[in-house]
């Protein structure tokens, strides 16, 4: 027993000496060290990717070092919003999206790249997909550079299609996935049709119900600020959604997001998955998929005949707060530079190239060969997406699966928990739109007063 | 001498078999035996989670995720290898600063209160006792935003020491009650006598009292110290990249896109070694603290 307590003494003894060496290391590393860059990033595998490349970059600026917080999406949204806003000056370079890219433009909290982007030689900020420049950009200026971009598309098991003698449309309708999901649902196999995302939040299951909303000529407002969330058009594209994954969805789909859909595609578990451009980075993914090779795509579905993909990236932009203005750029023009994605393709594969971001990804032959099925149709889904003209009938707003207007991160969420309730059965979808209507009312007329 | 020698080696027969109402209390029962299995039932479900955690710590992505639940796998330490090369370190080394400094606070700040309260209770005692619980009343997020603004007047966001400040504050009032109940199963009478002894205040209370309450004090400090090492929510909003303790960096490997099972897995596993280990060395004095007034 001596001998027990003397070796938990000697435990404590250690970890005691250890604490305070580390903390006369940590104090005298930071006397010496250089400019150091706090970076908030959106945890996932290219960011991952970034951070285990980022002492390339330590390498070639020795007079920088990185720090980089990562956090999960919501996480990451609400703690960079928190500090922009509140001018808190905790970081130096954020990742944000083209949701908060001109509304923190308009209200001067994030510095105006253009000038920095025009003195670096190289940097060729032209070769970026148009749509998704464009959505960064305010007043004709860039205020953040993309890391990637995304649409959303239809994933298709085509070697199941094949099997089955069933072909997926190149531009199918939301009518058309119903009639697929219910053909290849079988539940009992652990088989589902489709997978869906039914989670709450703007940028969980409202991301796609908003493109079932566009496809369906749906719209939140009128060009009155009037919300349109109980018309025929709305209650036919979220009744679709909801009813499809009710009944030819995964179980439980209130609560799956991207990752879980993600997760069951790839294990083999569902014939069809809608959701974003990007996804391709999991379900192509020798290292977690099951379904490699083995998938086809097809344009997000729409009935009225005009494209409904999402437009969506994530991108580097400085706070107003930074205080090492220049060397901040000097990493965020290396992490969206065209030697960047080089620079993936040789260390960690040609399959980790950020997509979505540059026209010249597309023209490397290796990534040109790797992501040749649907390469092509992601960046044709970017540009067909029309932010200013997301559905047939005129908007106020901007955006395609968001209003670009504060107000839509308190009434996206609240509407998104409408559906995923009515999703798990707990509502109707005609209470849930009612509901929503009277949300949204609330805030448009703010806007009608305005 | 030889009657005594016969005694010991020849005992009674009775003393060597039990009687039949010893045997009787050390047959089980149905009844002992139903709430053996419940208990064990219970205990295994608690602890399956851990090691299910465990278990996809050592997993390929690809294999956490398979439908049906792997026991039998090949092992793998890349995602351990992932997590250390991840800069654990500078999170680790702000949670012990975190943890270690408030806990000290806390002791040093709580015990003489709970002393007062119970060896010493004033007229008003009750009410005081109740402004410590009524400080845990609030949820913590409707006191973040005052917190991050006055954090942020001062120039203290992403400090360690505002985390310490925050943390001490959080436990103090459970040190208190906690102490105080340890503290109030000291016999009076053992403070009196020190006092007839000649002893002053400081010097009963450092070299009577503590001693009795030792097992009490590191429950205590325990408890505080898993508050503190485990806290999320002031971390996540109060910090960024000095100053970020171990649950930031663990959620840092929830990812939104990809598989992240085992990574996190392994994380969560080097997260909770802290813990375990403070559990470890302090598990005599833990036990003997929580259970400390419970044969009286």
């Amino acid at each position: 027993m001596s001998d027990r307590t003397l070796s938990r003494r000697s435990f404590l003894g250690g970890a005691a000496a250890a604490v305070a060496l580390a903390a006369c290391g940590k104090a005298s590393a930071s006397r010496a060290s250089p400019v150091t860059l706090r970076v908030a990033i959106v945890s996932n595998s290219q960011m991952d990717d970034a951070i285990s490349l980022s002492p390339v970059f330590e390498h070639q600026h020795p007079g920088i070092r990185l720090k980089f917080v990562n956090l999960p999406e919501n996480e990451a949204r609400a703690k960079i919003t928190a500090d922009v806003a509140t001018q808190g000056g905790e970081f130096d370079v954020v990742m944000i999206s083209n949701y908060e890219t001109p509304l923190w433009a308009k209200n001067g909290w994030i510095v105006d790249l253009q000038p920095y982007i025009d003195r670096t030689p190289g940097y060729d900020a032209a070769d970026f997909v148009p749509r998704i420049r464009s959505s960064l950009s305010y007043n004709g200026h860039l205020y953040s550079v993309p890391f990637y971009g995304e649409s959303s598309f239809v994933m298709y098991r085509k070697d199941l299609f094949d099997r089955a003698g069933v072909v997926m449309p190149t531009h199918p309708t939301w009518l058309d996935v119903v009639r697929l999901a219910k053909r290849f649902h079988d539940p009992r196999s652990g088989h589902y049709g489709i997978v869906l995302r039914g989670d709450p939040g703007w940028g969980e299951n409202l991301a796609p119900i908003d493109t079932v909303i566009n496809a369906f000529g749906g719209r939140w407002y009128n060009m009155r600020w009037e919300a349109q969330l109980t018309t025929p058009q709305v209650k036919s594209a979220v009744g679709t959604y909801i009813e499809t994954v009710r009944a030819y969805g995964e179980p439980g789909a209130s609560a799956d997001g991207f990752t879980e859909c993600g997760t069951l595609y790839s294990q083999g578990d569902a014939a069809m998955w809608y959701d974003a451009t990007s996804a391709t980075s999991v379900i192509e993914d020798p290292a977690s998929s099951k379904v490699v090779g083995k998938n086809g795509y097809a344009w997000a579905p729409t009935q009225t005949g005009k494209p409904s993909g999402w437009l969506y990236t994530w991108s580097l932009s400085m706070p107003t707060t930074c205080s090492h203005r220049q060397q901040a750029w000097e990493f965020m023009a290396w992490m969206t530079s065209k030697s960047y994605i080089e620079l993936v393709g040789h260390r960690l594969g040609w399959s980790h190239v950020p997509p979505g971001s540059r026209l010249s990804s597309y023209r490397i032959p290796q990534y040109r060969e790797l992501s040749r099925r649907y390469g092509p149709l992601t960046l044709q889904s970017i540009q067909a997406a029309d932010p200013k003209h997301p559905t047939v009938r005129p908007v106020p707003y901007t955006g395609v699966q968001f209003l670009d207007i504060p107000e839509f991160q308190d009434l996206g969420q609240l509407v998104s928990e409408q559906f995923s309730a009515a999703i798990a059965g707990q509502t109707s979808v005609e209470a849930a739109l009612a509901q929503s209507q009277e949300y949204a009312q609330t805030v448009g007329a703010t806007y009608r007063h305005r | 001498m030889m009657a005594a020698t016969d005694t010991l080696a020849a005992p009674p027969r009775a003393a060597t078999r039990p009687t039949p109402a010893i045997r009787r209390r050390r047959r089980p029962g149905i009844g002992n035996v139903v709430w053996g299995v419940v208990a064990w039932l219970v205990g295994i479900l608690f602890f399956f989670p851990v090691l299910w955690m465990v278990l996809s710590s050592f997993k390929t992505e690809a294999a956490a995720y398979t439908n049906v639940p792997q026991f039998v796998f090949s092992p793998t330490l890349a995602e351990y290898r992932h997590v250390f090369s991840s800069g654990v370190g500078s999170y680790f080394l702000n949670s012990a600063i975190a943890t270690v400094v408030s806990v000290v606070a806390v002791l040093l700040l709580g015990t003489p209160a709970a002393f007062a309260l119970s060896l010493r209770p004033i007229k008003k005692t009750s009410d005081a006792l109740f402004f410590f619980l009524s400080t845990k009343m609030l949820p913590i997020v409707a006191a973040i935003i005052p917190l991050f603004v006055a954090a942020e007047a001062v120039h203290m966001l992403d400090n360690v020491w505002t985390l310490v400040i925050l943390y001490t504050a959080m436990n103090l009032p459970i040190a208190v009650w906690m102490m105080r109940s340890f503290l109030l199963e000291v016999p009076s009478e053992l403070l009196e006598a020190a006092e007839m002894d000649g002893a002053r205040l400081w010097r009963s209370l450092r070299e009577v009292i503590l001693p009795v309450v030792s097992p009490g004090l590191a429950a205590t400090a325990l408890i505080c110290a898993i508050f503190a090492w485990n806290e999320f929510f002031f971390a996540v909003n109060i910090t960024a990249a000095r100053a970020a303790t171990v649950p930031v960096f663990l959620v840092g490997f929830i990812s939104s896109q990809g598989l992240y099972w085992a990574q996190l897995a392994a994380a969560a596993t080097i997260a909770t070694l802290p813990v375990v280990l403070a559990g470890w060395v302090a598990q005599r004095q833990l036990v003997r603290g929580l259970s400390f007034g419970a044969i009286k």
